[in-house]
């Protein structure tokens, strides 16, 4: 198989297939929700959508987002930016990916979903050599992105101060802003600190974790589940409408910050967390 | 889960609540930012809503073998039609209003006077939305608004969704709203 195949089938498994531990977490939280809910009614629709779009090998979710490939770096020749064009592009002919890449300045439609910077392409370290090296896939659609935020602390309009608590506080703010927009459950990766385009590049890269992983660090850890407890006691439930199931995971990661600045960035997912990696 | 079958007579819109799970079968219509626009502008459709279904929705449409076929069908976001939508719901006589994160007081208090719901559809379920559609009778301003924006006549059966906002001035949205705050301000204080 070709590099450009390898990467077309990584395309179209993404789109048509929702991670193992998403669809898991979903049906776990569908049994949870009371019977005749609107909310278990919901979460019952998402799961028949997601086994017939695997079954007809169609996209899950209308917006097949931005792609966002994250390869080991010593698959910089083998998995350059002409092999991924080609691969999308092909992806675009055959329908696993919409036309969905628009220019900024005149708005006309790219249709084969390819310009400068798309797809976008991170080249990363592995983080041992014995490794196998990998190519992970994200699909992340408009809506969940539109509900990316970030806050800069101390907040008065929150009162959220310079310290841990300020920072839950930010997060919960932004679950609660979500509701009835980005198609919940979601899954939030956030970053604390750093400057403000890392801010969001981390917090992205905590969309990568599977559901089950916890921060090494042990207060973030911590953090991960009590905002997990805190956000699905508010009641937003599945699109808003209520229920037991507002998120179904939080990732945290830290970086260090300047004594001025003191971030806080929120990528929210939505629950067509699309995410696949395979070794090349 | 309710059934709802077309014609969807006052009567039982009227006894609908807001967070009752719904099924609808019948005919079913597609319009957006240009129809919804157009028609305020008091441009002529010739759809009759009385009774029937408005759906916001910007489907991808292909033809196969001559026939229409509808790949993806997912709802928009309807905050856009709120402009529009209260005169929409008096002149029309339309029942149910078909999308994605509710709409204003203005549109909820149209509804109470003449007798309609909005249903949230399951946003992202592409697959299902499609799958529901058996059969496309038609399509109106195809050339003038694009494929997206287009008013088609959907043939569904079993199209699921949520009623968020009824006919009693009750919204989810609002509820559900008011009460997570409550709550989250609650964790600090």
């Amino acid at each position: 198989m070709s590099t450009v195949d390898k990467i077309l089938a990584l395309i179209r498994d993404t789109s048509s297939s929702l991670p193992d531990d998403v669809e898991k977490a979903i049906l776990k939280a569908m049994r949870r929700e009371e019977k005749g809910s609107s909310a278990k009614m919901i979460l019952k629709t998402i799961l028949d959508n997601c086994a017939l779009a695997r079954e007809n090998v169609t996209p899950l979710c209308q917006d097949t987002g931005t792609l966002t490939f994250f390869v080991d770096s010593r698959l910089r020749k083998k998995v350059n930016r002409k092999v991924v064009s080609e691969a999308a592009r092909k992806a675009t002919e055959k329908g696993y990916l919409r036309k969905n890449c628009i220019d900024s300045v005149d708005g006309r439609s790219y249709d084969d979903n390819v310009a400068e910077g798309a797809p976008v392409i991170h080249y990363f370290e592995p983080e041992s050599p014995d490794s196998r090296p990998t190519v992970t896939l994200i699909m992340k659609g408009g809506g969940s992105e539109n509900m990316s935020r970030q806050y800069s602390l101390p907040d008065s309009s929150l009162g959220a101060g310079r310290d841990l608590k300020g920072v839950e506080k930010c997060i919960l703010d932004a679950v609660v802003k979500t509701q009835g927009y980005g198609c919940a459950p979601g899954i939030l990766g956030v970053c604390i600190g750093g400057d403000r385009a890392t801010g969001y590049e981390i917090a992205k890269e905590q969309l990568l974790r599977g559901l089950a992983d916890s921060s090494k660090d042990p207060r973030l850890a911590k953090m991960e589940k009590s905002i997990l407890k805190k956000a699905n006691s508010l009641g937003i439930g599945p699109m808003g409408l209520g229920g037991k199931t507002t998120l179904l995971g939080v990732k945290i990661a830290s970086r260090p910050r300047v004594p001025a600045s003191f971030f806080v960035t929120i990528a929210y997912m939505c629950w067509a967390g699309r995410r696949r990696t395979v070794e090349i | 889960m309710i059934e709802l079958k077309y014609p969807f007579d006052e009567k039982s819109i009227r006894s609908l609540k807001a967070g009752d799970a719904v099924s609808i079968t019948g005919v079913i219509h597609t319009g957006r930012d240009k129809f919804h626009k157009y028609f305020a502008d008091g441009g002529r459709i010739n759809v009759d809503f009385k009774d029937g279904a408005l759906f916001h929705c910007g489907p991808v449409v292909v033809k196969r073998g001559g026939e229409w076929k509808v790949v993806a069908a997912g709802p928009t976001t309807s905050v856009r039609e709120n402009p529009y939508e209260p005169e929409f719901i008096a002149k029309s006589g339309v029942r149910i209003i078909i999308g994605k994160g509710g709409m204003d007081a203005a549109t909820l208090e149209a509804m109470r006077k003449y007798g309609a719901v909005y249903v949230q559809a399951v946003g992202g379920a592409a697959a299902v939305s499609a799958a529901s559609v058996k059969r496309v009778q038609g399509v109106d301003f195809l050339d003038e608004f694009g494929a997206a924006e287009a008013c088609w006549h959907f043939e569904v059966e079993g199209f699921r969704g949520v009623v968020a906002m009824d006919s009693g001035g009750t919204s989810l949205f609002d509820r559900v709203a008011s009460s997570s705050h409550k709550k989250f301000l609650e964790f600090y204080n």
